[in-house]
């Protein structure tokens, strides 16, 4: 292709250069955002748009100690399923690691399995474990189960990532443990391990983020009012009013955790990149 | 013991590390072809050789960093190549300096020269501060303590990781190119740290390109080429006046740095040790 217009080029009258081309685009991109504003202010009325998305009012009546609670309920399935993620996908990335095979093929079955299974399903199949085993029950129900249930999908996800984050600490690391006499269980503890989690807090954080947008999920457990998180409230009050309002406010909630968490991933990003230049 | 046919290992406490028909291969490539030596108590015996004749292989399973193909490496009389052997224990004995330091990044200098001396020796953590303070301030670098090795030029961080091996308290010290990492200038302080250390009565093995240092401060060089020692001796004989058109070939290259094939022997090196301090992935 590039032959023809090269054969063709030298006949057409003018040709445009890289220059101009690139301001022509630039000009036509503009014009279509301006089309774009002008058709919704014509079109979009927007106090009706405030009063399906940002009622006042019904802002108001969301803002309270219940919101608090479920904010922090948020905060509770989110941090809880993260730290037995982080110690359970760290036994699986050690287990891919292993000399022993089978160990190997456990933890990549595991992990293929529940990066490819919804997330919703193993929330489901935990939340009807008292069912299927009559008498058993999480402790700190129904904190225990929405920990267990999404700490085990997380797990898979951050067992790939620390796996990673210990093959790229160089190997003169362990040699150098080694020669000191350290056994290769203490080189991995005390000298490779604080290097991986180094390595690899900019994408754990993440997964953190990714996970308290996953707690919204929990919504499909019959929870008790106590055990609300900000979907669930929210989805709640939307029904009550029949409006969306509630729900925007719980996703601004939302906004507030991962927002920081964001913008701390990428501070740590900036001054990795800086520090290996 | 009737003297004709000698034991091993010897049993001679001054025989420190005995090597016995070393052979160590890499798949098909047989890097190793049988090395034989002993290094004495108090001895500096500098490796040399091209690269590629397998020095750093040599030197790495004398603490079984590698394990050797066939042959029996003593420590101390005791069998480190034994499946059986306390591997861990035995490397206490002896420290290793890498070209690229491996320093551990996560540590301060201090922290560096401490951690082994708390998790493996068990030493309570005032003492092993007091001994690898003791050991900052022989190399040179007392007030530095404090300071990661990121903040650290080459030579000091070279510096420190001696400072870290002599930590062990150990009874002999294996260097793999221990300036060959270093911009010309910081090559000095270093080789003058390992200078007092031999003059000191350490057992050193020391692999190096460094000929006037071991001219100077080796009791005996033994010169490698294709996997076997070629000739050793004193520096006199084997740097002076090598016996072996190998040996003549290579110093002529080393000592003359005008020579032409000088730049092709440097990109092979540049090569193979491109993999030393990247990932392991
Ligand atoms: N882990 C390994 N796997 C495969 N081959 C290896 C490995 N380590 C070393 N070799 C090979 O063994 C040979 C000897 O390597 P060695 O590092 O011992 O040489 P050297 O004498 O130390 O050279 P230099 O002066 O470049 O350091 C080289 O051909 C090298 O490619
Ligand atoms: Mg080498």
């Amino acid at each position: 292709m590039s032959d023809t217009t090269s054969q063709v080029a030298p006949r057409q009258a003018k040709r445009l250069s890289p220059r101009k081309r690139a301001q022509r685009t630039r000009v036509i991109q503009y014009g279509v955002l301006v089309v774009l504003v002008v058709v919704a202010a014509l079109t979009i009325d927007g106090r009706q748009v405030q009063q399906v998305f940002l009622r006042p009012d019904l802002v108001l009546k969301t803002l309270g100690p219940e919101l608090g609670a479920a904010f922090l309920n948020t905060i509770i399935y989110t941090a809880g399923a993260f730290v037995l993620g982080l110690a359970f996908g760290t036994v699986l990335a050690l287990m891919k690691l292993s000399q022993v095979a089978p160990y190997r093929w456990l933890a990549t079955i595991y992990t293929e399995f529940f990066r490819g299974v919804p997330a919703i399903i193993v929330l489901l199949a935990f939340s009807l474990m008292g069912v299927a085993f009559p008498g058993f029950s999480f402790p700190f129900d129904p904190y225990g189960t929405v920990w267990v249930a999404l700490g085990i999908v997380t797990a898979a996800y951050m067992s790939e990532t620390i796996r990673a984050g210990i093959q790229a600490v160089p190997k003169g690391q362990i040699e150098a443990a080694r020669s000191l006499g350290m056994s290769p269980g203490m080189s991995m503890q005390r000298i490779v391990l604080p290097q991986a989690f180094r390595i690899v807090t900019p994408p754990l954080t993440n997964e953190l983020v990714l996970l308290t947008k996953d707690s919204s999920l929990v919504y499909v457990l019959g929870l008790f009012a106590s055990g609300y998180e900000l979907t669930k409230f929210g989805r709640n009050l939307a029904n009550t009013y029949a409006n969306i309002t509630p729900l925007v406010v719980a996703g601004f909630c939302y906004l507030i955790i991962t927002l920081p968490l964001t913008y701390l991933v990428r501070r740590m990003e900036a001054k990795q990149r800086k520090a290996t230049r | 013991m009737t003297g004709t046919t000698p034991s091993i290992p010897t049993g001679n406490r001054n025989d420190e590390i005995q090597i016995y028909d070393l052979h160590k291969s890499f798949g098909d490539l047989e890097v190793l072809k049988g090395i034989t030596t002993t290094v004495h108590r108090g001895e500096v015996v500098c490796v040399i050789g091209p690269s590629g004749s397998g020095k750093s292989t040599l030197l790495r399973c004398v603490n079984l960093l590698e394990q050797p193909t066939q042959g029996r490496v003593f420590i101390l009389n005791e069998e480190i190549t034994d499946p059986d052997a306390d591997i861990d224990r035995l490397r206490t004995t002896m420290g290793m300096v890498f070209q690229s330091f491996n320093l551990f990044p996560h540590l301060t200098a201090l922290e560096n020269c401490t951690i082994a001396q708390i998790r493996v020796l068990k030493k309570n953590p005032d003492e092993a501060r007091a001994f690898a303070q003791a050991n900052l301030d022989k190399v040179g670098l007392g007030d530095r303590g404090g300071s990661y090795p990121a903040q650290m030029s080459g030579g000091q961080q070279q510096r420190v990781a001696i400072a870290r091996a002599l930590s062990m308290d150990p009874e002999m010290m294996l260097f793999d190119e221990p300036t060959s990492a270093l911009d010309p200038e910081l090559v000095g302080d270093v080789l003058s740290v390992m200078r007092d250390l031999a003059q000191g009565g350490m057992t050193m093995m020391v692999v190096t390109h460094e000929m006037a240092f071991a001219r100077e401060v080796a009791d005996r060089v033994i010169f490698m080429d294709g996997g076997v020692i070629v000739e050793e001796g004193p520096p006199a004989e084997v740097i002076g006046k090598p016996t072996h058109e190998r040996t003549r070939t290579f110093l002529k290259r080393v000592l003359d740095p005008t020579h032409v094939n000088a730049g092709d022997e440097d990109e092979a090196y540049a090569q193979r040790h491109a993999a030393d301090s990247t990932p392991t992935a």
